[in-house]
């Protein structure tokens, strides 16, 4: 019997989803979460991996909690539409991620940039000559 | 009419009936309602969490939210948010399978779970702004908390009343096996809300 059918129940009889065995992945999945986060991990694998397995848990349960397995593929429509446009957000909202670093250092208006004065100086720093 | 002239008619109204999605019933309009509205319930949800990532990033002061909020209460939350959500399609197998006992049961339980959750939160808030001095007005990282958090549980206490309307209208018995699609309905929004936090826990506190 595959996962699938072991979560879903259709092998062993048609009355629906086996939701013990959704609510132990649910929990399965949790704890890892929590283990992941213990472990120290780098900080790219960590966000990497809870990310991945909150997705999991939140796939599990739109699937067998909210039946979206069981009934028609118009329903999934229009419950990937928010996941899709949310993931376009996260680009548009780039821009705004990638500029605001880049204006950190930028000069404000009216004064120069001060990186451009360590390129080019304007005067070289006054020098004390040594009195004799 | 010229004799010998053949008129044939067409039932226009058949054949555009056919091209036609089957019209909504009472029977599907109520689960395609709760999903449309739970689509751009996720589009808030998706769009505030996207902007605390945006903010989150820009700040390189940004604490590690487990090591400063803590990270018992929370996970002993989604644990009971988790119970909560298998008790809600366990009620509704048994107002499906004319279970009424079973049906009342586990929606008792599933308030319960709510609540608790509920109180859970009201106690984190509490220790958090009673000890840490956290408040909605003193940065971005307490703001986006504050209102990540509360959003979703104005979301929770919604669920709680929703499903204690249905609890007290069983107990009237006025929900048998017929109305299980009101529980059905329910259910969607109580799930949605439990998943919600799955990412709300693993955004805000876990990374």
């Amino acid at each position: 019997m595959t996962t699938q059918a072991a979560i879903s129940g259709y092998e062993a009889d048609h009355s629906g989803p086996n939701y013990i065995a959704v609510f132990i992945y649910l929990a399965i999945l949790t704890a890892i979460e929590l283990g992941v986060y213990a472990m120290g991990l780098p900080q790219a694998v960590k966000v990497g991996l809870l990310i991945g397995l909150a997705f999991a848990n939140a796939v599990l349960v739109a699937m067998y909690f909210m039946h979206l397995a069981m009934e028609k593929k118009a329903l999934a429509l229009i419950a990937i539409v928010p996941v899709v446009l949310v993931t376009f957000l996260c680009f548009m909202l780039l821009p705004d991620v990638t500029t605001r670093m880049w204006t950190k250092t930028y000069h404000k208006i009216g004064e120069k940039n001060p990186a451009e004065m360590e390129e080019n100086p304007v005067a070289p720093p006054p020098q004390q000559v040594p009195q004799h | 009419m010229a004799p010998g002239v053949t008129v044939v008619t067409h039932d226009h109204s058949a054949a555009h009936a056919d091209r036609l999605e089957p019209s909504l019933t009472p029977g599907n309009l109520g689960k395609l309602g709760m999903w449309t509205f739970l689509a751009g319930d996720a589009m808030i949800f998706g769009a505030a969490i996207a902007a605390y990532g945006a903010l989150r990033i820009n700040n390189p002061n940004w604490p590690v939210p487990a090591d400063y909020l803590g990270i018992t209460t929370p996970a002993v939350m989604t644990f009971i948010l988790i119970c909560s959500s298998f008790t809600m399609v366990e009620a509704l197998d048994g107002v499906q399978h004319g279970k009424q006992s079973k049906f009342q049961m586990f929606m008792a339980l599933t308030v319960l779970g709510g609540l608790l959750f509920l109180g859970m939160q009201a106690f984190e808030w509490h220790r958090l702004i009673a000890e840490k001095g956290m408040s909605v007005q003193r940065d971005l990282f307490d703001a986006t908390f504050f209102i990540l958090t509360g959003f979703h549980g104005c979301h929770v206490f919604g669920g709680v009343m929703y499903n204690g309307v249905l609890l007290i209208r069983a107990m009237m018995g006025k929900i048998p096996q017929a109305k299980a699609g009101l529980v059905e309905v329910a259910g969607l929004y109580w799930q949605f809300v439990g998943l919600v936090w799955i990412l709300i826990f693993t955004f805000i506190y876990l990374i």
